[in-house]
């Protein structure tokens, strides 16, 4: 799950890290005051959405009054904001945050994350603060420092030195990092976290270490034991077609092409997407109904696939193990039946049951196209979605 | 011969005497694996369906000789049980919970290493099968058939559809092993390679990948350098976007990392016979042989 930066800021200020003085605003009415409250020569406006890039696509900009913050907050209220990161759709901005201008010497990069290999959360700094991290990290390899943290242990000011010492910090620096290091680890785990990062870490005039920007991302099974953090998921910023599938514990991801596909389990519905795009078409969806999906399931993941207006055909690729197919086979006849399926569906079922399976949808007497193989599946689905 | 799990397993169920342990322990025995029994905190004593309940893993060493456990229970005690089953010396986990939190399973891992005699597979995998002769998991055991080809996959279904390609073309498998798509697992393709490379019965390897991580980028590496056997190899999620986590934890293509693309070209150099088709894996075998 994600959150936004001025959400992020927030908890990383509750463990310690420091952060700039600010507040969020939904109406440019708000920030008059806010922008008076913070004082000093400049306020900075950032708009509030899940995307990184905002910086080049306007969402971020200055103001040197109070009057002018309130100009560029109306501004930013509202509109669609596109960045490499949201997609030519891009995302309406709904809040901005305004945070007091500082004047900084350098900018730095701080991050947490699993690192798969190892089994441990690895901490990254870089001297290349306020880039693209990806963008260093295949340039200049060089300039990225890590530690490996010992999960049992939790980082150890030692570790934090290196990182400090291999950025180029100074000696009374290294001790301010180190305590921006601490607290940043002790957020990670306190919150289960899968990501947080401070893009760029600043080092100030005066010499303080503030994160100017923030991002975090929480591990979503560990969810449950964090409710305070479930509510601060805006639905605002996802697919509403996605929260919906979520809803009946299906895994549903929109895309862009003409097929919708109903697929059990996450391997093969990946393998049916590329399968499909093999066959010449373009999937519409990643949709797994799961192991052990049962017909009002699959009567949901219909009125998914049918509201996504670009479905021409429907591809279901069932292997039944745990789920029978001839169960399969009485929740889509059940599900056509009841919401009048449009478009042409193709089914692929192997595994148990199947011949009572194939038998039940041939007696049903609707226009199902069956297949035995993967292969033969997608060529017919391709077909039948290019019919006019 | 076969790979962890055959006739000599004495398999205990964590989480029996709920409903997905108590099918899958039924299924088990169906197909022939030796169940002893399960292990149930606080139901110690009772007996389930015929099978004698434990309150700790280590009575069910103890009292029923047991050496390998099969996980059924809830993501938030998932990584306490393979915790228990570790410490009590089982040789065999094998753990089908899925949606573990991250963090358990870092604990779990480092607890992990300071008990090597443990193999855990998994978690978030569909388990084990040696057709003929044992199964731990879910993996459905009429579509297998007793034979001299391993597989190793991250995936649940796309398994079975590998298994169920083999099986119709005549060639059996070995030991199958659904090793998990989540970003921390027991055991990795390399493991699972090495376990096949010293098995006499194992002619040739299905390796099935997804996206995310670098798991299969480091077992080709593994396999140009070790592996002599051949093997087919394919990998999900070639037309994946970026930034969006496929269903499993661990599939997820990052920061331009993990691509199917990236593994294909690795395997590829690695001497592997990568299908882009998720059909063709059945095919691919025969050739290869």
């Amino acid at each position: 799950m994600k959150i936004h930066e001025y959400q992020a800021k927030a908890i990383l200020a509750r463990h310690g890290v420091p952060v700039p003085h600010g507040e969020v605003a939904s109406h440019a009415s708000e920030v008059g005051e806010i922008a008076r409250r913070l004082g000093g020569a400049v306020v900075v406006v950032k708009a509030q959405i899940h995307a990184g890039g905002r910086g080049k696509g306007g969402g971020v900009k200055l103001a040197r009054s109070a009057d002018e913050a309130v100009q560029i907050a109306g501004a930013m209220i509202g509109m669609t904001l596109v960045t490499h990161q949201t997609g030519p759709e891009g995302r309406i901005v709904r809040r901005v945050l305004i945070e007091e201008g500082l004047q900084m010497q350098r900018e730095l990069y701080l991050s947490l994350v699993l690192d798969r290999r190892s089994g441990k959360p690895v901490m990254m700094a870089s001297a290349a603060g306020g880039m693209d991290i990806e963008e260093v990290a295949a340039k200049t390899p060089e300039k990225i420092v890590r530690v490996y943290i010992d999960p049992g242990v939790g980082i150890v000011p030692f570790e934090a030195r290196q990182l400090g010492f291999g950025i180029g910090l100074d000696g009374p620096q290294v001790n301010k990092f180190v305590k921006v290091a601490s607290a940043l680890y002790e957020a990670f785990v306190a919150t289960d976290a899968s990501l947080v990062e401070i893009n760029p870490l600043v080092v100030t005039q005066a010499g303080d270490l503030l994160a100017l920007d923030a991002k975090m991302t929480f591990d979503d099974n560990a969810l449950y034991r964090h409710t305070d953090l479930r509510d601060l998921r805006d639905l605002d910023e996802e697919d509403p077609l996605e929260i919906e599938a979520s809803k009946f514990n299906l895994n549903y991801i929109h895309l862009d092409g003409n097929i919708g596909c109903m697929v059990n389990g996450a391997g093969l519905a990946m393998a049916t997407m590329d399968i499909i795009k093999l066959a010449g078409g373009e999937p519409a969806n990643f949709l797994d109904v799961g192991g052990g999906a049962n017909a009002e399931q699959i009567r949901s993941a219909f009125k998914i696939l049918m509201s996504d207006k670009n479905v021409k055909a429907v591809l279901i690729n069932i292997f039944g193990g745990i789920l029978r197919c001839d169960v399969l086979a009485q929740g889509v006849i059940a599900a056509v039946q009841e919401l009048g399926v449009p478009v042409p569906i193709v089914i692929r079922m192997e595994g148990t049951n199947v011949d009572e399976g194939k038998r039940l949808l041939h007696e049903s007497g609707m226009n199902f196209t069956t297949a035995d193989a993967m292969d033969e599946a997608a060529t017919e689905v391709v077909r039948l979605a290019g019919e006019p | 011969m076969s790979v962890l799990i055959d006739k000599s397993t004495r398999l205990i169920v964590q989480g029996l005497t709920g409903r997905e342990g108590t099918f899958h322990a039924k299924q088990a025995a169906a197909y022939g694996t030796t169940v002893v029994g399960g292990v149930t905190p606080g139901k110690g004593g009772t007996v389930h369906e015929g099978w004698p309940i434990f309150d700790t893993v280590q009575d069910a060493v103890k009292q029923a000789g047991a050496n390998a456990s099969v996980i059924f229970v809830p993501p938030p005690f998932a990584a306490d049980a393979i915790m228990e089953s570790a410490d009590a010396g089982l040789a065999l986990v094998v753990c089908i919970t899925e949606g573990i939190p991250t963090f358990d399973m870092m604990r779990v891992m480092t607890f992990l290493k300071e008990r090597p005699a443990t193999r855990l597979v998994g978690p978030n995998c569909p388990g084990l099968i040696s057709p003929g002769k044992a199964k731990a998991g879910i993996i459905p055991g009429n579509i297998c058939k007793e034979g001299r080809i391993g597989i190793v996959s991250k995936s649940g279904t796309l398994t079975y559809e590998a298994i169920h390609q083999l099986t119709r073309l005549g060639m059996g498998q070995t030991t199958c092993i659904g090793i998990g798509g989540d970003p921390l697992i027991g055991t990795s393709h390399i493991d699972a390679l090495k376990l096949f490379a010293a098995d006499p019965d194992t002619d040739a390897v299905v390796m099935i990948g997804e996206i995310g991580g670098s798991a299969e980028e480091d077992a080709a590496a593994w396999i140009t350098a070790n592996f002599r056997k051949p093997v087919v190899g394919f990998i999900a999620g070639q037309t994946a976007p970026p930034g969006r986590r496929m269903g499993h934890a661990g599939a997820i293509i990052a920061g331009g990392k993990g691509t199917a693309a990236e593994k294909m070209a690795a395997l590829t150099a690695a001497g592997v016979k990568v299908v882009k088709s998720p059909a063709d894996i059945g095919k691919a075998i025969k050739e290869v042989l």
